[in-house]
């Protein structure tokens, strides 16, 4: 059975590449994809949506509606695992350990025990608790901040310099993501909880839908930011890159809320409850 | 580009790629997986494809290593077969 799935692969790598011959060479100016619309997004783009940055203007302008449907994809991703991984438990299972924080004693209370509900004193920890991180918290604490400026700047930038939405949404939900890991899930969850991240996402996805019904509201077509000049007092053309930037901002924190999303059900096999 | 570093780029990748597929321990699987990502983040950024490689570096090789090692954290850390 190994060799025939060998001897499958070795096939079909044989076809692929056989296939790859046929391609036009790199830097072929007949090529097809260098015919037909890519010149007129090389020329026209900047004169049409005042966004210096190619990528962008095709990514969230030209082929908006495919890009809305990429973030529909993670939003969907997102609640599958939520769908998946999570178990709602209605009774308390197995025992839980405590830390005594004047003393460092840690204390297990067994399943029928009664658990100290936000002690002072007392400190809910995970089974695999590594005791002590200071330099791992401080550093967090230090870089966490910076890392979000830097989300956000990504996210604003997407104009003039790579970036966007997916990547600075992708930057705010690692920022998250380090924060759980340096503390734990629950101190992660008192942040941003459950509700919140499939809220974000809805709103996410919520926000560049609803682009799209505002353009048509103002008579012209589905994603046609150009329609939103009159309601940001500018021209056509700077209300495409004004248009760009909502809609950036609407991937970004689709894709931030997912990403935190699927990190918890992950860490914490669905359970919420201890994390990595 | 400098032809040399390209090779030398591709080559680790091909290792990256045979070594994740073949180590039995799915936590190296995960950390040689985000190698990979990064090697191919310098390939795209060689290639002028600077947008891809930065979604390259930010999903593939930061917030995707950690969802593997948090997989690997919940179920087996060795393979079977």
């Amino acid at each position: 059975m190994k060799n025939a799935a060998l001897l499958l692969v070795v096939i079909l790598g044989g076809v692929l590449i056989y296939g790859s011959l046929e391609f036009p060479i790199w830097g072929d100016p007949l090529s097809p994809a260098c015919c037909h619309v890519s010149p007129y997004y090389i020329e026209k783009a900047v004169e049409d949506t005042a966004v210096p940055n190619l990528v962008t203007a095709v990514l969230a302008d030209y082929r908006g509606y495919d890009t809305m449907f990429e973030t529909i994809v993670i939003f969907a991703a997102g609640m599958g695992c939520v769908f998946l991984l999570r178990t709602f438990q209605t009774k308390e299972t197995g025992s839980r350990l405590y830390r005594h924080i004047p003393t460092g004693i840690t204390i297990k209370i067994e399943k029928k025990g009664r658990f100290p509900e936000d002690s002072q004193v007392f400190e809910r920890i995970d089974s695999h608790w590594v005791p002590h991180d200071l330099i791992v918290k401080t550093t967090c604490r230090l870089i966490i901040p910076f890392i979000q400026i830097f989300a956000l700047y990504v996210i604003a930038h997407g104009h003039h310099s790579p970036g966007g939405g997916f990547q600075g949404g992708v930057i705010l939900g690692a920022a998250m993501i380090i924060y759980s890991i340096a503390f734990n899930l629950r101190a992660a969850k008192r942040r941003m909880n459950e509700r919140a991240t499939v809220i974000l996402s809805t709103l996410g996805v919520f926000i560049y839908a609803g682009i799209g019904v505002i353009c048509m509201l103002f008579g012209l077509n589905y994603l046609d930011y150009s329609a939103l000049a009159g309601l940001f007092g500018v021209d056509p053309v700077m209300a495409r890159s004004h248009g760009i930037l909502i809609v950036e901002i609407g991937v970004g924190i689709a894709v931030m809320a997912v990403m935190v999303t699927l990190y918890y059900n992950l860490a914490s096999a669905g359970k919420h409850d201890e994390g990595l | 580009m400098i032809w040399q570093i390209e090779l030398i780029i591709l080559i680790i990748v091909m290792i990256l790629a045979v070594g994740a597929l073949s180590v039995k321990d799915l936590l190296g699987a995960a950390i040689l997986f985000g190698a990979y990502s990064f090697m191919m983040c310098l390939l795209w950024a060689i290639m002028g494809a600077v947008d891809v490689a930065f979604t390259e570096a930010s999903v593939g090789a930061g917030v995707s290593t950690v969802l593997f090692v948090a997989a690997v954290f919940r179920t087996s850390r060795r393979t079977e077969d």
